[in-house]
This record gives structure tokens, C-alpha cells and sequence, in this order.
């Protein structure tokens, strides 16, 4: 990685007759390996470095990437930047003066405590062959996976107001998939739906018993093979936390990114129900409900200390007591909005601009057990682990599903259900919140695969939250 | 230096360092892009992004290992670090375990598909479309720039495809979630056709303007246009037709190979690489056929079988991807002209698009989303008023089975316009669709 002096020599013998500048250089190391049906695939280790110039001249902005660090390379970025800037000034959407400039100096480093590359690739290969058999424990068993991504980068950014900021991130994704086949039907079940990915090094395969729990999933595979399909009505729907994260993700997350309220993404990811007039004063769910933004999160996907416009990132609510309170907008979207936000501005690599991205966005504990909302509930039922997901692009009708379910009868957990599916609409959903999980019910999942903005862009994201219970939703299975 | 012998100058540094036993396979991916994004009429974002990156794959005594990495542009150095890496899977190789589905490509077919750019330039594009929506509420995105696709190996096969292409996605929005989307995509811009299609846009926008109507959940009769069709489609890209998903009863179209299940015979569904805008060449270096017949008729008649797919069940490749997703579908049209389509419809919804897409229940193709933008309640084959979105959930056993009443004599070719990391290469072919019933349900 280009050190800091070394970065601003480079900058330094550049001719920059702009007003303001930034350089954001990202390095990313990625490392796949996966073994499928007890067959590794060829590992594959992915590395990158590239630099994103943007340049605020001539009342626009304009940014250019390029992944040549030479000074031709980099005077060339900046000229196209600034020709960008020249026509974006021609039909500029918001004012010069709201673009964000920061002085910040800081770093940040990814809680890890075995990289990645203190074991050796045999015994990583070893230990994906052994879970791969612990996987294919019956004939049944038709498709079998195991796997471990590891994706270290580091974010330099510097800008013409002295900002100097240093970030160096580790993402680790480890992966269990077994699909059960008999009598025509088929289902698989995975580790929470893919989304065990935190910020950590390999001390999370003990913390998940990466290496116990393979003969588990493949079990509940052959379990909902056997099972009845899901009985359609209305039921109390007890959501686990790795179902949490993706019912957070597209009917919070989404809905309060300030940009789509702003018209942003309105021909591609879409608008939201949420307008400005509402924050403050709009009862997104029940009582219960608290939502928050919080970089800070220990081990969560998307913690940082600044956002990738340079923004000092710090915890907020977005929804206290079930009233909204504030949009995940980063400084430009604040400035355009006039409104108060959270420092969210994020981009996918060296070569996207940063938009508004979910980040961290976590619903807060409450103080019911699992077995409390179990037994307050009549005719109920049990979801976990994201299969399915599908919303409007306003962010209201949903319909998801789960890989796994178990009824709800009389207070009590019963038969195991498959093909479970729900639908709703947000602004309904959230005001049945009837109980929230205490810390004990707690988990922290993220996803790698959060895609938006034009050009696209696809970033990690992180949820934690405890189960939490709903009133009244309309569940459903399959036809088969 | 250009793109191609840029690519080819790595690949031959490649050939000299290999030693005896060893085989390469190497794909190259680059573009320089132009991209603003328009909100408002006015821009948003505007700039430019070179890139391009290597993937190399090293294979010795039936064990392969693969590496990627981000080219500098500078070719000395590229060439270092190729060399580097490539020393480095050579350590690695050797401690990895035999892989038993190996296959690449052992006989030598160079091919070479470039031409000269026509784009104009992105100015002068952006200034004819902010002239032209300047009272309108636009937004979307204009990306443009040349593409390049590159292919190596060690037995001296070289494969180049490039195009230059612009891709105009975008909106334009009366009020709330009320718009038009449209796409004007290709080689040569050209303003009278811009300027035809915004007219086509204000005349839709005038029906917007009526206050939408809500519909009950239940079965409808329906129009898909063709980028409506481009989502339901589409969705079949999720393994729909691909072998390994068949060998482990994965594939939403299972009942097709496994029992007598079967769409419309008026249904034939390709994979038409020779129509489509990508390269003829795949990552591990077989050419693919211009065209495989996927469903003929309504019966499943082919799977994309890739190279290591292949080598698994003891079958021939031809020339799938990795994935074994299609990435030029080409659906057969019918004979309902489209001018006639609305006295077809007679009575019901009008679908210009659909949206976010997924499956509810896959073994039975059962497929939820939304209508979005462009959608309107037809009486008479007259269109009425707009409606409100409403979410589907249906399978396509029904949709594309008994219940598929017509395919249009035209059809669109639609250029995605996905950049995930890079410009997708990837288009279709496709008619609109007459539908008896369609499921709402919410």
C-alpha cells in the first residue's frame, strides 16, 4: 500500500489549479476457496489497487479512476475529473458549497485476532474436505458445500484541506450449504442464509463452530425434505435474528437511505414511502421498536470510523420508540435535504463515487426471552435463515421467504414446516412489533451483496438484532 | 499501446515463463467508461473509470489454482507482477489436491471481433439530453465507452472482443412512483432518435396524469411488454438452465427434465450468443455455438453445460459459463402484431415492467415481484388509468404454460445495463406477452 508521504509526493507534483480536491485510494486482497461435493474448486486470490480523483471546480464535481499510480496517470485522472466538473457545472444538481470537505485525521483497523493467512492453505483445504464429509452424512444428500472468503483492503484518502485518513478493513465470510433430495422434493439449508460475514479474522469459525455444526445443517436439510408445507393465514410470526437482518435490511434500511427520498435511484433501486416531512413525527412501528446506525458495532460488517466522503462516523437512532428520527444520508445528501443524517457515504471500490449505503444498521435489544415470546404465542410460527426477498421499489409491499420454520401451537414450538413465506407492507409490519429479544437473543449477520446506485454498485452490510415477534402476518407455503 | 496488445504482450510474457507440464488459461475484462447519472434533469454524478483485470488459471499434474489482479496500465510492471504471482500458484499448486473436473480447451481457436467506435462524445450527448428533458423530471444514467473481452492459453489460442457501445437507462417521472422507463442503447447516438422517444414518453406521460386506480388482489389479464418479459425471463438466469443444477435437482425447471411439465408450445427459448452483444469465447477458452436451443416448443430441449460440469458427468460442454447462465436470450416471437395488442387485451393491466423478482417456491417455477413504473388498466382496448403497483406471485409453468395467449411479432433487443464492477455484455431478445391470467396478490 502507497504510504501517506508517499501519496502526498505524488499529489504534490501535480498540477491541481481546482478549487477542491480528494484522492481515495483503495488496495483489496480477496482469497476464495470452496469445496464442493468434497471437490475443491481452484482457489482463487483476487488483488486490485486503484485511485478515485474527485475535483469540485468550475461551481460542479467531477471524479476519474484510474489504477495507474504514474504522474502522467494521475495528472490525466485529474483532468478528466475536471472536465467533468466543468460540464457537471453546467447542469449541476445542488450547490458547490454543499459538497462535503473535511480536515479529519484518523485510521481504523478491523477487530482481528488470526488472520487469514496464519493458517496454512493444506490445512484450511483439509478442514473445508473434513466439514465437507461431516455435510454428506446420507445418501440423501444431493449437493454439498463448504467455504471460506477473506477479503482484506485498506483505504487511504487525502484532499486539499490536509484530511488524511488511513482505514484498514478484514471481511470474513465462512459457508455451509446442503441440499436434501427424495420423493421429488428438494431443499437446502445454509449457515443463516449466507450470512455469517463479520469483520474478523479466523477466530470466527470457532466462535460459529464452523467445524461442529456441518452435520447440523445438513440434518435440518433431510428435515424439511420430510416436512409438511408451510399452512397459509394469519399467524404471529417469530422472526430469528439471521431473518432480522434482511427484514431490517429492505424495509428500514432501504426506505431511510436519504438519497432514494431525494429521487437518486429512482430508475434503478427505487424511491421510498418515507419522505422528509416525516422524520420526527412519523411512527414507524410499535413502541418497541428502536432502530440505530452504529459504525462502532465490534465485528460488525460495515464498521468504520469515516465514511468514504471523510465523515467522522458515530452511532445514532434512526427510530426511538418506534418515532423516525433521522435518514441514513452521508454530508451531500444532508446539505441537498437540509436535514440531519449519519455518515454513510460509501463506495464499493476505487472505481464508484460513494453514495448513501445501509452500513450498520441494527435493531436494538428489548428484554424478552426466546422462550417468553414462544409462550405468548397461541397460533404462531418460527422463521430463520433468508431465502427469499422481494419488495417494492417504494420500500412497502414485501414478500419474503426462509429456509426453515417451525410451528407456533399453544405456547409451544412444534412441527418443523417447509416452504415458508410471508407478506406484508412496512408500514404496517413494524407497528405489530409486539416483543423484541433480549441481549441473549442478540446476533450480529451481514451480507457482502447489498447492490444499488447507477453506476451499480454492490457493498457489504451488517445487522444486528435480537428475535423479535409480530402480530397477525400473513404466512404462507408452497404449492408442492 | 491498445487494449489487445496490451493483453496479448502479457499473454506471450506468460508463454515464455511457463515450464514443461504446466498449461495456462488467461481471461482478460477491461473498459473505459464514461458514466453520469442524471436526477432532476440535471446531473448528479459525473466521471470516467479505466480498468481492466487479468485472471490467470495455472493448471499441473490434473491440480489447478487461479489468481486475479487489477492492471496498472503500465506494462512493465504488469508484466512483474504476473510473473510474481504466477511463481507463487506454482508453490501453491502443487500442495492442492487433484482436481478431477479439470477441462479446458486443447484445440487452437483464435478469433478476433473489434470495431472502429462511432460513439460521439459524452458532452455532447449529455448536453442533447439535458436539452431535450429540460422540463421534464428525468433520471437515470449514460454510460459509454469501449468494452474489451480478452482470452489466452498456453497452447498459443488468442480470442479478442471489443465494442463500443453507449447505453442511455432512464426515467422520467411525472410524480411520486408515476413514470416512463426506457432505454436507448447502441453504437451511434443519434438525437432525431432521442428525440422520437421522449416524444412516445409525453404522450404515455398525459395517461399517467389520470388518478391511479387501485386493483384487488386476484387473476388478471394481462400485456407483458418486452422488458417485462426481459424480468421473467430473466430470473431463468438463476440456474434455471444449468446442468449441474439439474444433476442435483436444483434448477426451478427440474419438473421439465424430470416429469412431462412443459410451457406454451408457442414458447422457444435460446441462448443466441451469434445475436447477442458479448464475446464467442468463454473463460476456459471453448468457443460457444451461436445458438442453443434451451426450450423448443415448450419442452426443455438443452442445458448450458459448462467445461467443468462437463468433465464431471461425462457430457460435452458448450461453451457455458462458469455459472451455466445464459447471457443472450433470444425468445421466439409469435404473430400478434403489436398494433393490435391493446384490442387483444381487450380487458386488463397493461405491464410495461416488472421488478425485483424472485422466486417464491423454485421447484415449482413460482416466481413473486412487482409491476413498476409504466402500468395501466385496460377496457376495451382502450387504456383507461394508470394503476398503483401490485405484487405478483405466480408460476411460470402458468404464466409461460396454459395461460400464455399470444408473442408479439416485434421484438426488442434489450443491451443490460448492469455495471456490477464492470459493463455487462449481456442483452436479450424479446417479444411481449398476452397472458390469460396472472396472480396478484397484494
Amino acid at each position: 500500500m502507497m504510504s501517506q508521504s508517499s501519496l502526498k509526493k505524488r499529489v504534490a507534483a501535480l498540477k491541481l489549479p481546482v478549487e477542491y480536491w480528494s484522492i481515495r485510494c483503495v488496495q483489496m486482497k480477496t482469497d476464495t476457496l470452496c469445496a464442493r461435493q468434497g471437490v475443491l474448486n481452484p482457489p482463487c486470490t483476487t488483488s486490485d489497487r486503484g485511485f478515485l480523483v474527485t475535483v469540485l471546480n468550475e461551481g460542479g464535481v467531477g471524479y476519474a479512476a484510474t489504477p495507474d499510480d504514474s504522474h502522467s496517470s494521475l495528472q490525466a485522472a485529474f483532468e478528466s475529473a475536471m472536465n467533468w466538473a466543468r460540464i457537471s457545472g453546467k447542469y449541476a444538481l445542488f450547490e458547490p458549497k454543499s459538497f462535503p470537505r473535511t480536515k479529519a485525521h484518523g485510521s481504523y483497523g478491523s477487530p482481528v485476532k488470526k488472520a487469514f493467512s496464519k493458517m496454512s492453505l493444506a490445512r484450511k483445504v483439509q478442514m473445508l474436505k473434513e466439514v465437507s464429509s461431516e455435510l454428506k452424512f446420507d445418501e440423501r444428500i444431493v449437493d454439498w458445500s463448504a467455504s471460506l472468503m477473506n477479503q482484506s483492503s485498506a483505504v487511504h484518502y487525502i484532499n486539499s484541506d490536509g484530511a488524511y485518513l488511513e482505514q484498514e478493513f478484514n471481511l470474513f465470510q465462512p459457508d455451509l450449504s446442503a441440499t436434501a433430495h427424495t420423493s421429488g422434493q428438494t431443499q437446502t439449508r445454509t449457515l443463516s442464509g449466507h450470512g455469517v460475514a463479520k469483520q474478523s479474522g479466523l477466530e470466527l469459525l470457532e466462535e460459529i463452530h464452523f467445524e461442529q455444526i456441518a452435520k447440523r445443517v445438513a440434518e435440518e436439510a433431510l428435515e424439511l425434505v420430510m416436512a409438511e408445507n408451510c399452512p397459509s393465514g394469519a399467524r404471529d410470526l417469530l422472526l430469528a435474528p439471521d431473518q432480522m437482518m434482511l427484514q431490517i435490511h429492505e424495509s428500514i434500511g432501504h426506505p431511510l437511505e436519504l438519497d432514494r427520498i431525494l429521487g437518486d435511484e429512482r430508475n434503478y433501486a427505487g424511491t421510498s414511502f418515507v419522505k422528509p416531512d416525516m422524520f420526527g413525527k412519523y411512527q414507524y412501528g410499535s413502541k418497541l421498536l428502536n432502530v440505530t446506525f452504529d459504525p462502532a458495532y465490534h465485528g460488525e460488517l460495515a464498521s468504520y470510523s469515516y465514511d468514504d466522503d471523510g465523515a467522522r462516523a458515530q452511532k445514532a437512532y434512526l427510530i426511538r420508540d418506534g418515532l423516525l428520527k433521522r435518514p441514513l444520508g452521508g454530508l451531500l445528501s444532508q446539505a441537498r435535504a437540509d436535514m440531519l443524517g449519519v455518515s454513510n457515504s460509501r463506495a464499493s471500490n476505487w472505481n464508484r463515487p460513494p453514495i448513501d449505503r445501509i452500513a450498520n444498521v441494527n435493531v436494538e435489544p428489548g428484554d424478552s426471552s426466546l422462550e417468553d415470546m414462544i409462550s405468548q404465542v397461541e397460533k404462531g410460527i418460527y422463521m430463520k435463515s433468508n431465502l427469499s426477498w422481494s419488495i417494492d421499489d417504494s420500500r412497502n409491499k414485501f414478500q419474503f421467504g426462509c429456509e426453515w420454520a417451525q410451528l407456533i401451537e399453544n405456547g409451544r414450538l412444534t412441527r418443523v414446516v417447509r416452504n415458508p413465506n410471508y407478506r406484508g407492507i412496512s408500514a404496517n409490519f413494524w407497528r405489530n412489533l409486539t416483543a423484541v429479544g433480549n441481549k441473549k437473543t442478540n446476533e450480529v449477520y451481514g451480507s457482502m451483496m447489498c447492490g444499488k446506485g447507477e453506476p451499480n454498485q454492490a457493498i457489504h452490510v451488517g445487522h444486528a438484532s435480537p428475535a423479535c415477534l409480530f402480530k397477525g402476518v400473513d404466512v404462507f407455503g408452497g404449492q408442492k | 499501446m491498445k487494449a489487445q496488445d496490451y493483453f496479448y504482450a502479457l499473454a506471450d510474457r506468460l508463454q515464455s515463463h511457463i515450464q514443461v507440464g504446466e498449461v495456462f488459461t488467461c481471461w482478460y475484462s477491461g473498459e473505459e467508461s464514461d458514466f453520469v447519472r442524471f436526477n432532476k434533469s440535471k446531473i448528479r454524478q459525473a466521471g470516467s473509470v479505466n480498468q481492466g483485470l487479468i485472471s490467470v488459471n495455472l493448471i499441473k499434474n490434473q491440480r489447478q489454482s487461479s489468481f486475479e489482479f487489477g492492471l496498472s496500465g503500465d506494462i512493465e510492471r504488469d508484466g512483474k507482477t504476473l510473473e510474481k504471482l504466477f511463481s507463487e500458484q506454482r508453490k501453491h499448486v502443487k500442495h492442492l489436491p487433484a482436481d478431477p473436473h479439470v477441462l479446458f480447451s486443447e484445440s487452437v481457436h483464435s478469433s478476433e471481433s473489434t470495431h472502429e467506435s462511432q460513439l460521439s462524445s459524452s458532452e455532447s450527448v449529455v448536453d442533447q439530453v439535458l436539452s431535450l428533458s429540460k422540463n421534464l423530471d428525468l433520471v437515470g444514467i449514460f454510460a459509454q465507452g469501449p468494452v474489451y473481452r480478452g482470452f489466452a492459453n498456453s497452447m498459443g489460442q488468442r480470442n479478442w472482443f471489443s465494442k463500443h457501445t453507449f447505453n442511455l437507462d432512464y426515467s422520467i417521472y411525472l410524480r411520486d412512483d408515476k413514470a416512463i422507463k426506457a432505454d436507448y442503447a447502441g453504437f451511434v447516438f443519434e438525437q432525431n432518435h432521442l428525440e422520437r422517444e421522449f416524444e412516445l414518453v409525453q404522450d404515455k406521460l398525459k395517461v399517467l396524469r389520470e388518478p391511479a386506480q387501485a386493483l384487488k388482489p386476484g387473476k388478471y389479464r394481462v400485456y407483458l411488454a418486452p422488458s417485462a418479459v426481459n424480468e421473467l425471463v430473466g430470473i431463468l438466469n438463476w440456474g434455471a438452465f444449468s446442468e449441474k443444477a439439474f444433476q442435483t435437482k436444483q434448477s426451478p425447471l427440474s419438473k421439465m427434465r424430470d416429469s412431462a411439465a412443459r410451457f406454451n408450445p408457442m414458447f422457444s427459448l435460446g441462448e443466441s450468443t451469434a445475436q447477442g452483444a458479448g464475446p464467442l469465447f468463454q473463460a476456459q477458452g471453448f468457443m460457444k455455438p451461436g445458438n442453443v436451443s434451451l426450450i423448443q416448443n415448450g419442452k426443455l430441449t438443452n442445458s448450458l453445460i459448462s467445461p467443468r460440469t462437463a468433465k464431471e458427468y461425462g457430457l460435452h460442454t458448450n461453451g457455458a459459463n462458469a455459472s451455466e447462465s445464459p447471457e443472450a436470450f433470444e425468445l421466439r416471437a409469435g404473430d400478434l402484431s403489436r398494433n393490435d395488442v391493446l384490442k387483444k387485451l381487450d380487458t386488463g393491466i397493461f405491464i410495461g415492467n416488472l421488478w425485483y423478482l424472485n422466486y417464491s417456491e423454485w421447484q415449482s417455477a413460482r416466481i413473486t415481484g412487482m409491476t413498476r413504473f409504466a402500468c395501466f388498466w385496460v377496457e376495451n382496448g382502450e387504456i383507461k388509468k394508470p394503476l398503483n403497483v401490485m405484487r405478483f406471485d405466480d408460476s411460470l409453468y402458468s404464466i409461460f404454460g396454459d395461460n400464455l395467449e399470444a408473442l408479439t411479432k416485434e421484438s426488442d433487443f434489450i443491451l443490460d445495463p448492469q455495471t456490477y464492477g464492470e459493463r455487462s455484455t449481456c442483452s436479450a431478445h424479446l417479444p411481449g406477452a398476452l397472458v390469460k391470467e396472472f396472480r396478484l396478490t397484494l
